[in-house]
């Protein structure tokens, strides 16, 4: 056990452990509202779509995370065009833009001559591989997305929980929709290294389903949903390294293990 | 100032190739108590969302408080109560006390951040309904009757000048119905309140109502209960003992 504490010292797990921090933040507030808005495969659904940007910036030979941001802020724009004007369900607009980033992916990588081994860190995540110039950028762009959460806070609460009402209330819905998308392509993007392409949407459901349970109030889930995701990430990167484990899946099962600790607090005290 | 609280003019509303309201025009002057009144499929939802701006109509135009309801901006003297809260997730974790605030944001500008006055104005709403005692409940958690009645404080807290409310009494027990129903009396004798009540409760709206506006996909009647119950075309309409029921529960 004492050696656990030796690997602090050194300047890879303390980045890990700092970005993972913020990126950990960011999750469950954005989860909060896209699970209570039922929209929480769009993170899913979005990561699989990075997929698809991931392969086509290595193939072009451009950051892949910075290519990213971009392309999945046009692809979560279409999710929201498709459910808006093609008079299609969000999860049906989800899986259209799903399997289209996943397939243009696997065509890219098979033109680009075989499996490329960097895209392996992106889709399990290496977040104890973070580089400093990417830990803050995840820093800067997480303080970024949680001031414009906290800005619009009550706007974002009234959308929420009755998108009719928020409308009758003189609330922009179509904007505030927009806004929502968009710091979900950027969450997911920061998110690709934490746990990777292919764990992000438990980082964005986990932690609020678990609030869910033991909150009472809105402001309170998502307070309960921040702590929850921090302890899930710091936890999770402490364990792999007790355990030897792969961190992004043992940063996922810690945050699934707080789930079932709250899930049994609740049957306790209901 | 002008008295018109909302004027409708030749208002039509398809969906696809269906007529759902045909040409559609009435106007409600401050200070009446309208009762929204027609048979399920009537069109009477889709009349308050075209009036809220909350679906597009066809054709024909809204005003609200004189203003066209493309320019119009004070949504805070709007106080509205949409049907049964279709949309309502009852796990959604959310106290009764920031339920009821939630219809204060419509007066707030950027970032609509509250103060000790709302408040104080979210407790009045409280007692007003009488469920002070479960504003830190969490709303899912509550019956259909209590949290009808938190959804009619979030519609009244900013006291608005024009209460619309959408079969508000549903899922409320007699007993509660009736102190709900004398609620908005009095909120439309005292503050001059103007309100429309939507219900296909055609029995019982003579008893509160002042005005009575009857929709089937077009405008069947709009005037007094005392013109409704001297028109012959109404008696042709409804029979002699509909009609009289209804001229029966008003007087």
């Amino acid at each position: 056990m004492p050696e656990i504490f030796e690997y602090f010292q050194y300047g890879f797990i303390q980045r890990a452990l700092i970005c993972g921090t913020f990126i950990a933040l960011l999750c469950s507030t954005l989860g909060v509202l896209l699970v209570l808005r039922r929209l929480s495969l769009i993170g899913d659904g979005l990561s699989h779509a990075a997929f698809g940007s991931v392969a086509l910036g290595l193939l072009l030979g451009v950051y892949p995370l910075y290519f990213s941001i971009p392309v999945l802020m046009l692809c979560s724009l279409g999710i929201l065009k498709l459910t808006e004007r093609a008079r299609i369900y969000g999860d049906a607009a989800i899986g259209i833009v799903s399997s289209l980033g996943i397939a243009g992916g696997v065509v890219i990588v098979s033109s680009a001559g075989g499996f490329n081994v960097d895209l392996f860190s992106y889709l399990f995540g290496n977040i104890l591989a973070i580089s400093r110039g990417e830990m803050y950028l995840s820093i800067s762009l997480s303080i970024i997305v949680l001031l414009v959460v906290v800005f619009f806070y009550n706007e974002l609460f009234s959308i929420t929980f009755d998108e009719e009402f928020a409308r009758v209330s003189g609330i922009r819905t179509g904007r505030i929709n927009t806004l929502i998308v968009l710091l979900t392509a950027v969450t997911v993007v920061l998110t690709i290294n934490v746990v990777g392409i292919l764990l992000i949407s438990a980082l964005l459901i986990l932690p609020a389903v678990t609030a869910m349970q033991l909150s009472r109030s809105f402001r309170g889930t998502l307070l309960v949903a921040a702590w929850t995701s921090a302890v899930s990430v710091m936890g999770g990167i402490v364990l792999s390294l007790a355990l030897n484990t792969p961190t992004g899946a043992t940063i996922v099962l810690t945050g699934f293990s707080l789930f079932l600790c709250a899930l049994a607090y609740r049957r306790v005290i209901p | 100032m002008s008295e018109s609280a909302v004027a409708v003019e030749h208002l039509h509303f398809r969906y696809n190739s269906f007529e759902v309201l045909e040409d559609i025009t009435f106007e409600i002057v401050r200070g009446d108590y309208v009762g929204l009144v027609g048979p399920n499929g009537s069109g009477k939802t889709t009349l308050i969302k075209a009036v809220l701006g909350l679906v597009v109509p066809s054709k024909g135009s809204v005003r609200l408080l004189g203003e066209d309801l493309r320019s119009f901006r004070a949504w805070s003297k709007i106080g509205y109560l949409p049907q049964k809260m279709s949309s309502f997730n009852p796990h959604f974790p959310c106290t009764v006390r920031e339920v009821v605030s939630l219809g204060l944001f419509s007066q707030k500008k950027f970032p609509r951040s509250l103060h000790r006055t709302d408040e104080r104005a979210v407790d009045r709403a409280l007692d007003l309904l009488n469920i002070s005692d479960l504003k830190h409940s969490r709303i899912g958690e509550l019956s259909g009757g209590q949290q009808q009645r938190a959804f009619i404080a979030r519609a009244v807290v900013n006291n608005p000048e024009i209460l619309i409310l959408d079969e508000p009494t549903s899922a409320l027990d007699p007993e509660t119905r009736e102190s709900f129903y004398d609620l908005l009396r009095d909120l439309n004798a005292s503050q001059r309140m103007t309100i429309v009540l939507v219900t296909h409760d055609i029995g019982n709206i003579g008893k509160y109502a002042g005005k009575f506006l009857y929709v089937d996909r077009r405008i069947i009647f709009y005037g007094s209960f005392e013109e409704f119950c001297a028109s012959e075309d109404m008696t042709t309409f409804f029979g002699v003992t509909s009609q009289h029921i209804i001229c029966q529960r008003h007087r």
